[in-house]
């Protein structure tokens, strides 16, 4: 068994217009920018893809990553809980202007839903909600004495994330906090690619290490030396 | 020009009530600020939201590692015995009433305990992240605030006239002017500052306030 591939061009290769991204990452940490990026080149070259659904917690920063995506006009839907950053623009720019749909999910419903994406269970109930804007039209139910609000599943044909550590099964490592969403991610989508800092023979990561189980993985691409969303920022970079 | 006290010591008051132990979660902004006035002896665990327990200050300038932030995607350190976790984890302490305390910030607190913290209305980006999950999750969640807002209008209101961020959800709010418990629907005033009678702090206040027993004094220091 050998997940590995070449370069993140490889990776994200089959990746099609109109389908629905898990990206991982929270702001900056986690985020895969160089699988991110290698979408974007295929965009520029190719016309495609485009006409995307993106899964993040956020909608982008600055002129990199997701917000680069969104520039580019490759999002027609975002669905995320936190659409504000240190810069925001790129996505304010288009949803002002009804270019990009929002779906606004609270932060622990959406991790949740990816979770239950992941995990075969349609729906669930969830205090999180209950009586505000965000529960408008869907049904809630009673248990011993509270009311909770029904939230279904989250499931996506692709999801991207950043691992430290992956051996060439799929058994990946996370990074700090940069661990977030994408082990929730990697179980809820059809495809999960992953960008790794380092590629390592199978028996090198410890078992009681491994976050994520292969099992969970289609692709692993080595990025040695990945950027970081948040230093590109500080910097002022614009990936077009 | 009635005295009140400074956002840091509003945050040093709700510091006051975190016990030894406590697992806390603080919202992003101005209630990041009790994590500087625990008590000497006590020590509190915080919760962010993408997936630390148990870190620290920011680190110095240049030495940020930017998979080491909080909630409000601020650069943070680890103390001994953090721990990192996903984010349906994360959110499962956090629901599942795993949590001692979350402090929070507010728009409008009603005597009933709605909150509306999340949006100001439905002009620009609506933006949630976790604060709809945090209401309903700790054991006391408690909202620091000023007692009105920048053009004197109340905070603590009858019903929330903005959208809701929960139902029946704050347990105490600590203001500017007092200390106050909601207990059945019903603002309790527990603490108020001495050199304000109690008429005066009604006025600023939408709601009426119940007085049980003895008020007390809402002293904190300098800071």
């Amino acid at each position: 068994m050998d997940k590995t591939v070449a370069d993140p061009a490889s990776a994200v290769a089959d990746i099609a217009d109109g389908m629905s991204i898990m990206i991982g990452g929270f702001g900056g940490s986690g985020a895969p920018i160089e699988l991110i990026h290698a979408l974007i080149d295929r965009f520029h070259a190719t016309g495609s893809p485009k006409n995307l659904t993106i899964i993040n917690n956020n909608a982008g920063n600055g002129r990199i990553g997701i917000a680069a995506m969104i520039d580019a006009g490759m999002v027609a839907t975002m669905v995320c809980s936190f659409p504000r950053s240190a810069d925001p623009r790129a996505f304010t720019e288009k949803y002002l202007a009804g270019e990009i749909a929002l779906e606004l999910v609270p932060q622990g419903t959406l991790a949740e839903r990816i979770r239950a994406g992941g995990a075969g269970i349609p729906a669930f109930y969830t205090p999180t909600s209950y009586g505000t804007d965000l529960a408008k039209g869907k049904p809630t139910a009673e248990f011993d004495g509270r009311m909770y609000v029904q939230e279904r599943w989250l499931k996506a044909d692709v999801a991207i994330i950043k691992a430290e550590l992956a051996d060439r099964m799929g058994n990946l490592t996370y990074r700090k906090a940069g661990r977030n969403f994408s082990p929730l991610m990697a179980a809820a989508a059809n495809v999960t690619i992953v960008q790794a800092r380092q590629i390592v023979e199978p028996g090198n990561i410890d078992p009681e290490q491994v976050i994520t189980p292969g099992l969970y993985v289609t692709r692993v691409v080595e990025v040695a030396d990945a950027q970081q969303e948040e230093a590109l920022m500080r910097a002022g970079v614009a990936y077009a | 020009m009635i005295e009140k006290l400074s956002n840091a010591q509003i945050a040093w008051r709700a510091a006051q009530d975190i016990a030894d132990g406590a697992y806390v979660n603080l919202g992003i902004g101005f209630p990041e600020m009790v994590a500087k006035f625990q008590p000497p002896g006590r020590e509190a665990i915080f919760h962010t939201e993408n997936g630390i327990l148990n870190f620290g200050e920011a680190p110095p300038e240049g030495e940020e590692d930017w998979d080491l932030i909080n909630a409000g995607k601020k650069a943070v350190t680890l103390k001994p015995g953090a721990s990192f976790f996903h984010h349906a984890d994360s959110f499962a302490m956090v629901r599942g009433g795993h949590l001692d305390v979350a402090i929070l910030g507010a728009y409008e607190v009603a005597e009933t305990g709605d909150l509306a913290n999340w949006s100001t209305g439905p002009q620009g980006i609506p933006a949630v992240g976790g604060a709809m999950d945090l209401v309903h999750g700790a054991k006391r969640v408690a909202v620091i605030t000023d007692h009105v807002t920048r053009d004197g209008k109340p905070k603590l209101v009858k019903a929330c006239s903005l959208p809701l961020t929960g139902v029946a959800c704050v347990t105490r709010v600590y203001t500017s002017l007092a200390v106050i418990d909601i207990e059945n629907a019903r603002f309790v005033l527990r603490e108020k500052l001495a050199c304000m009678s109690l008429d005066e702090l009604q006025a600023l206040t939408g709601a009426e306030l119940l007085v049980q027993g003895t008020i007390g004094e809402l002293i904190v220091p300098e800071l």
